[in-house]
């Protein structure tokens, strides 16, 4: 289990939603630039790494229950996206490492089995 | 236990108006956990209508949302004027996609959309007819997740 602030070292992200709740324990990941896998394949609770920065990305999120989202490769949401996730209370990182290197930094964290 | 409907609102779907999607959506799992059904039923039910919601954005002209709720069922119908769907048992195989380089930009058109949209409703009937619309009913019911 591991919270979002935790995270957000372990990617050495830059919290784009100040004020949010970090603290929640968080047990699985979901990595997908298709909302569609997204919608169809991940669990609730789970953080959500994507290299996508439109609102579709922040509605599927608050739809499946997501805890977070995690934004890959040095990408950032514009201002409008950021504002619709702080009042959908979606803390959003946005981090330089790839999708790759973000799910390896965090899954080598997490208990075997919930990755 | 109250059976009948504790809740009902329309809503207006337009056809193309990517920048929207999902909103509807959003508002109906707002209003579904105001109306404290349990979460599992309203994270299925709020898949379901928005996957059908993008059906309508991506596809048709303009759409309707009709939601009605009692504590042991969630209904949802989405009835929009479009195209139409020409063969419904091809659509609904995962995989099969018409979607155009814009969706699938949005991160949707994966083929996923009716498929999952089965997955997460308990009873969906589809009709359609070529060059005037489509019509969805979607029911989640809440019983089983109730304590």
């Amino acid at each position: 289990m591991l919270t979002l602030r935790e995270m957000l070292v372990l990617v050495k992200g830059e919290l784009l939603t100040p004020g949010l709740d970090l603290e929640a324990g968080c047990s699985k990941v979901f990595a997908s630039d298709l909302m569609s896998d997204v919608l169809s394949f991940s669990e609730p609770g789970s953080t959500l790494i994507t290299g996508l920065v439109n609102a579709h990305v922040v509605r599927t999120a608050c739809l499946v229950d997501a805890m977070g989202i995690i934004v890959v490769q040095g990408k950032r949401p514009n201002a409008a996206v950021v504002d619709e996730a702080a009042a959908k209370k979606l803390p959003i990182i946005a981090t330089g490492c790839s999708m790759f290197e973000a799910c390896w930094r965090i899954s080598g964290n997490l208990p075997d089995g919930m990755r | 236990m109250n059976r009948e409907i504790v809740f009902r609102q329309k809503f207006e779907i337009q056809g193309g108006d990517f920048s929207r999607g999902g909103e509807v959506s959003c508002e109906v799992k707002n209003l579904l956990k105001e109306l404290g059904l349990p979460a599992p039923s309203v994270r299925r039910a709020a898949i379901a209508s928005y996957e059908a919601e993008m059906n309508v954005i991506m596809y048709a002209e303009h759409g309707v949302l009709d939601l009605s709720a009692t504590p042991l069922k969630i209904r949802i119908v989405i009835e929009d004027s479009g195209p139409g769907i020409e063969d419904i048992e091809l659509a609904m195989n995962e995989g099969y996609s018409t979607a155009t380089p814009e969706m699938r930009e949005l991160g949707f058109g994966a083929g996923m959309g009716l498929s999952n949209i089965k997955k997460n409703t308990d009873e969906l009937e589809i009709t359609s007819e070529i060059g005037k619309g489509t019509r969805l009913t979607m029911v989640v019911l809440t019983e089983r997740h109730q304590p």
